[in-house]
């Protein structure tokens, strides 16, 4: 064991102070600003679906990459590395502990997708690894985790969520709409774009562990709170909006 | 995967069991504990009990797994009881919401008669 100070460190700041309630600052420009404002947070106890810890995982073999570089660029490029189907929006002040990241995607089940703007809060950063945690209405209750480590001197990224989705209608999505392959998509595609940073080719590595396969059958009004419902409802306001020129 | 630093012991304390916690909870930590909890929980202890008031740190990786202990104790009918956390990590219980499931006790003997 290290001496160190019991739980008091400065490493506690990488945590984001207690919250209640989400509040979006400073957003980008282009980023639609739904369903986040006002919102508490939900964790993986507090969704209806199945729980599972899925881990993605690619080896930067040859790179010449430090997990601290890794972590940083990955911190400073989030928004690139993401697909164009779901776009990531830090605030200005980047990926801080306690900033919140508007997200706005396409999600499948109908002709050329579901729209949906929600968002996360960012739980956790340090220099290794930063995690989010998703508010109501997010398809998913829980974290995921952004990290790098070193495995017998090649540098490892991984991505690591343990979450349930938020309600029945997304538990549905992602059994039989093609939410979890989406999701997979996604992950192995920010995964391999930031290999491809390195000049690094591989294969991403999958692992899923179903935590808990119970429903959660006393979480299921969370369906109030559903994203993807909000948004489309929301649609013809903005319609609206853009129509007469308003922000 | 980052190195792990924890040290457990786990103890019987008026028919629950202790689960002494020395280092840090991260993902490395995963092994450790869940070992802990195994023995913890051998001959139908029903309350499970975390002391944290060792703990040097916890990062979000640490909490996940502290999940994956809660759920496996819900899954075994056991409560899953915590002492000698700092405001701090109370405040990340909060934040996590994992308040609502693990008791949150100041003394042990208050945790284990949960």
């Amino acid at each position: 064991m290290t001496e160190e100070p019991t739980q008091q460190t400065n490493r506690d700041d990488a945590w984001a102070k207690p919250v209640d309630k989400l509040t979006v600052g400073d957003a980008r420009a282009g980023a639609m600003n739904l369903n986040v404002d006002g919102r508490g947070l939900t964790g993986p106890l507090q969704g209806f679906g199945q729980l599972w810890q899925k881990t993605y995982r690619i080896r930067l073999d040859g790179a010449e990459a430090s997990v601290q570089d890794v972590v940083a660029y990955w911190k400073a490029n989030l928004p690139t590395l993401m697909p164009d189907d779901s776009r990531f929006y830090p605030s200005l002040t980047g990926v801080k502990p306690g900033e919140v990241l508007l997200i706005n995607a396409t999600l499948p089940g109908m002709p050329g997708g579901m729209p949906v703007s929600t968002g996360v809060l960012i739980l956790y950063a340090d220099d290794e690894a930063f995690s989010v945690m998703t508010p109501d209405g997010h398809p998913e209750s829980g974290f995921n985790t952004f990290s790098a480590y070193d495995e017998d001197g090649t540098t490892v990224a991984q991505i690591q969520s343990l979450a349930r989705a938020n309600d029945p209608v997304y538990e549905f999505g992602f059994r039989f709409m093609g939410g979890g392959a989406q999701q997979e998509r996604i992950w192995r595609h920010v995964l391999t774009g930031l290999a491809s940073h390195y000049g690094v080719t591989a294969e991403v590595d999958v692992k899923k562990v179903c935590v808990d396969n119970r429903l959660q059958w006393n979480r299921a009004s969370n369906v109030r709170h559903n994203a993807v419902i909000r948004t489309t409802l929301n649609a013809p306001v903005r319609a609206a909006r853009r129509l007469f020129g308003r922000a | 995967m980052p190195t792990a630093n924890i040290a457990t012991t786990v103890r019987r304390v008026n028919g629950a069991c202790v689960i002494d916690i020395v280092g840090e909870v991260n993902a490395a930590a995963d092994d450790a504990l869940s070992t802990a909890f195994n023995e913890a929980s051998q001959g139908g202890v029903k309350v499970i009990v975390m002391n944290f008031t060792d703990l040097q740190y916890m990062n979000s990786s640490g909490i996940g797994v502290l999940v994956t202990l809660l759920i496996r104790a819900q899954r075994n009918k056991q409560k899953l009881n915590a002492y000698g956390l700092s405001d701090h990590y109370k405040q990340i219980f909060e934040l996590t919401r994992l308040n609502e499931a693990i008791g949150i006790y100041d003394s042990e003997a208050e945790a284990v008669a949960a």
